[in-house]
């Protein structure tokens, strides 16, 4: 029986580049900037990592493969680095290469770090996708926006909701984090928007408009990890520890098997489920503070409260426009603005999220610091609803 | 020895009809005279449906959703039109069919009665080869490009038609026959030229169908040993409103026997019409009927059918006269051209992504691909799309557990959809989503001709073989199945 990941491994320090258009850099800038950032915050010097981990995911406009770029951009001192691509959870999974590392003992030191520069793609949205020989062939001439807008029609159904009550909770789902976003001086859109501008705003794809859809952006975020007794030695006091680390990849029984009905991501459930087992949380709506998710479109973060036992089955409309997931809620959610307002740079996101929480438990997130949060999740996810691998990290302080 | 006849039939008709006032209003300041020939509509194939596309759903709408067509060993594919030059264009629509690989094949083209050329061809071939019931399916298709303000724009309708033929179950038997082959050109189109280069009307009119016509009745009605006043229906494709009538009557043909030639419902068909026009009649048609085809092209070829008894006993699944009231109007000009690509429309940077296909992938896969052949576990019955050699519920390790399962003949529902403004679309939005089939199986797909269609979940849909997608700097077609209501509202 595994011993789980629990209080094993903790953030030395973290970095998060200001996210956005950003003509004026390149991939290999925003990850000196993150990286700056985090070794600064760790008080550590280069020659301290033992290894690293490289979330980076876009061929077209990206660094080019393996783990070189990352070394070459950092001058890294000839250590171990590992380009890893996991849909849009890279930048998790570089977290969780380099919390093993540690874990394991066979790194004293490593580092996380993620990056994407979508901005050089020359329009607005996203590379094109190539996913494999086999596929185009067959699957839909479709988007992201209108693989994960399905999930509006399956929760519909399922529970029995007006599609114009599902328009207007998710349309509050939007409000809310740029109403966050905008106190954040990291994020890519700040600005507060309103209800009417969402449920006017031009049809994506149905039923999701322009504001249900999350921005398009650079950047760059980063994590170092160690021991707890390492980072003590370095002097640091308040530790912010890993408490779980799950990752749940489709086998193919949403997108083949007649039992997956389409209003949820049974990834997520399953990654929940043993994320809080893991991390010994019984009741997550009471014990979870505070959470990041992966709200790349305004109905994933509503159902995505019922698929992380958050809001009950069919509950999440109801909460959300009860304010539930507001800053001022009782579970806030996205509360640096998610990637509603941060866009999502692929490979870096799932550290721009635990840079989030890192900084929330710390007391250091400025304008938008909740009030003593002590345990804290992120939810990262890749791919589509019926097809998709997530990771659910639960992240506390040291011994809470 | 059995004879060898007419077995089955069947049409297919794009649901599009372009609404020929439109067009002719589009161009009234440049074309005024085409007023006059802006009479009804025309069948107008979607951007993603072509000669073998239409080919398909015309044999399937012959064959029906049996599973077992292995009775079928040969198809002709005859087409001025075909999408391949050197890709055997029968040959995919044979596929599609899951037809035996052992089957003969042949594309057939070159003239507007290659339709009928082929139909002679099947019956003289079956009763050679196969005396005791070999069954060849006739499959003619047609969707020609067309000038913006030409007569042909107006004129010509895409379909098609096929012509099952074999030993058993004959329900129409071949009495009469006679070709004619003259290099008349009253219009041509060289090898890699998109249209059509017209004579005067007037001559291909007179010296044309007005000679060579009434001399084809008049040799097939000698041939067959038949009277004129014997022949109930007389199929006679023609370009010229009121000519078919006329060379009727001066061949000695009723008035009432001349068939509605459909040039205002349907258009002119090209290598298509006198297939789909016999379809269309032998829907109607009682046993008896003598049924009598002129088709004109650098020539005649002429025949008369006699229907038997067995033809009250069949019927195809989608009827010409159903796809007939089943038409949705278009009125927008600028989508029928820019779905045609016929306007060199902003397709915007998605347009740009490499769309290349895997040729050895493709034939790997041809089966599922092409047969929208998935497996079915051979102890639990779970049906999955694609198949693999690893089950969907294997929890162990167990491999090739699984049957080959067709779900081309299936129908499905909607379990969650979008329409999508962002995905590449010459005709968007696109729809799409995840249909499950009741009997087993899913899959996420695109849907096609959601026209006027009020899409909810649970909604039921059927399974049509279309244009995935279009290769343009290899001007390569690649075709997969997409999903259709099956009851779409009718106008």
């Amino acid at each position: 029986m595994a011993t789980g990941i629990k209080d094993k491994v903790v953030i030395l320090g973290a970095g998060c580049s200001r996210f956005g258009e950003r003509w004026d850099c390149s991939a290999e800038d925003l990850l000196v900037e993150s990286f700056t950032e985090a070794i600064e915050d760790a008080g550590i010097e280069k020659k301290d990592i033992d290894a690293a981990w490289f979330g980076h995911h876009d061929d077209m406009v990206g660094m080019g493969k393996g783990g070189a770029p990352l070394s070459v951009a950092l001058r890294l001192p000839n250590i171990a680095v590992t380009r890893v691509e996991n849909f849009c959870a890279g930048g998790s999974e570089a977290l969780r290469g380099a919390t093993y590392a540690v874990a394991s003992g066979a790194a004293d030191i490593a580092l996380a770090i993620g990056v994407e520069k979508l901005k050089d793609v020359g329009y607005g949205g996203l590379p094109p996708r190539y996913p494999g020989g086999l596929a185009p062939m067959w699957a839909p001439s479709g988007s992201n926006a209108g693989n994960f807008a399905q999930l509006a029609s399956a929760y519909c159904s399922k529970h029995g909701v007006d599609l114009s009550d599902l328009k207007r909770a998710i349309a509050h789902v939007s409000v809310k984090s740029h109403a966050n976003g905008a106190k954040n001086p990291k994020a890519h859109l700040r600005r507060e928007i309103t209800m009417d501008q969402v449920l006017n705003a031009g049809m994506i794809a149905e039923p999701l408009g322009l504001y249900d859809c999350c921005g398009v952006s650079d950047g760059s975020a980063a994590a170092i990890v160690t021991t707890p007794e390492i980072a003590k030695s370095l002097g640091k006091t308040d530790l912010v520890a890993i408490k779980a680390m799950q990752l749940s990849v489709s086998n193919g029984f949403e997108s083949q098997s007649n039992g997956w009905d389409g209003s949820y991501f049974h990834t997520t459930r399953i990654a929940a489920k043993k994320a809080y087992a893991e991390a010994g949380v019984t009741e997550p709506a009471k014990q979870i503070n505070v959470m990041e998710v992966h709200d790349c479109f305004s109905v994933t973060e509503l159902v995505t409260m019922e698929d992380l036992y958050i809001s009950p089955q069919g509950g999440a409309v109801g909460d959300v426009l009860d304010g539930r997931y507001d800053a001022d809620g009782t579970n806030p959610c996205q509360i640096d603005g998610g990637l509603k307002c941060f866009g999502h740079p692929i490979g870096a996101s799932g550290l721009r999220m635990l840079y989030e929480i890192y900084l929330q438990l710390l007391g250091r997130a400025g304008d938008r610091q909740l009030q003593s949060p002590s345990i804290g999740l992120t939810h990262n996810l890749g791919g589509e609803p019926s097809m998709n691998i997530c990771s659910v990290n639960v992240i506390g302080l040291h011994g809470g | 020895m059995s004879v060898i006849g007419i077995t089955g039939y069947g049409a297919y008709l794009p649901r599009r009809r372009m609404c020929r006032q439109t067009v002719a209003e589009g161009h009234a300041w440049l074309a005024p005279g085409l007023k006059g020939k802006a009479k009804g509509v025309r069948t107008l194939a979607g951007w993603d449906e072509d000669t073998i596309t239409m080919a398909v759903e015309a044999c399937r709408n012959c064959l029906g959703p049996d599973d077992d067509r292995s009775r079928i060993g040969a198809i002709y594919f005859a087409s001025t039109t075909p999408v391949f030059m050197d890709r055997l264009n029968a040959g995919v629509v044979a596929a599609a069919l899951t037809l035996n690989e052992t089957i003969r094949a042949s594309d057939i083209g070159g003239s507007r009665r290659a339709g009928a050329t082929s139909l002679l061809q099947a019956l003289d071939s079956a009763a050679a080869n196969n005396p005791n019931g070999g069954a060849a399916l006739v499959v003619a298709s047609e969707s020609r490009k067309t000038r913006a303000a030409s007569a042909q724009e107006l004129a010509y309708g895409d379909a098609a038609a096929c012509i099952e033929v074999g030993g058993e179950n004959v329900i129409a038997r071949l009495v009469g026959r006679h070709i004619m082959t003259v290099d008349f050109v009253d219009r041509f189109r060289a090898a890699n030229t998109p249209y059509d280069y017209s004579w005067e009307e007037r001559w291909a009119r007179d010296e044309g169908y007005g000679k060579f016509v009434p001399q084809a009745i008049a040799a097939v009605l000698k041939d067959a040993n038949l009277s004129a006043e014997q022949i109930d229906k007389v199929i006679l494709p023609c370009p010229f409103r009121g000519l078919a009538a006329k060379l009727a009557a001066k061949a000695g043909l009723s008035s009432d026997a001349v068939a509605n030639d459909h040039a205002l419902d349907c258009g002119d068909l090209g290598a298509a019409n006198a297939l789909t026009l016999l379809a269309a009649e032998l829907e109607m048609a009682s046993p008896g009927d003598k049924i009598l085809v002129a088709d004109f092209g650098q020539g005649c070829e002429a025949f008369i059918f006699e229907t038997t008894d067995a033809i009250a006993q069949f019927k195809p699944s989608r009827t010409f006269s159903a796809q007939i009231e089943n038409g949705v109007l278009e009125t927008n000009y600028l989508r029928y051209l820019t779905m045609r690509g016929l306007i060199d429309w902003e397709k915007g940077p998605k347009a740009e992504k490499d769309t290349r296909t895997s040729l050895s992938a493709l034939y790997r896969n041809r089966n599922m691909l092409l047969g929208f052949i998935g497996g079915r576990h051979k102890e639990t019955g779970e049906v999955q799309f694609p198949a693999s050699r690893i089950a969907l519920s294997e929890a162990g390790h167990e491999i090739d557990a699984l049957e080959p399962y067709k779900l081309s003949e299936k129908h499905g529902e909607i379990l969650s959809w979008s329409a999508d403004r962002t995905a590449l679309s010459p005709d968007p939005p696109n729809y799409y989503g995840m249909i499950t089939f009741p009997e087993g199986g899913r899959l996420m797909m695109d849907f096609t001709d959601m026209l006027n269609v009020d899409v909810k979940t649970g909604m039921a849909m059927r399974m049509v073989f279309r244009i995935k997608e279009v290769d343009a700097p290899r001007d390569y077609t690649r075709y997969f199945w997409k999903a259709t209501p099956l009851s779409p509202p009718v106008r």
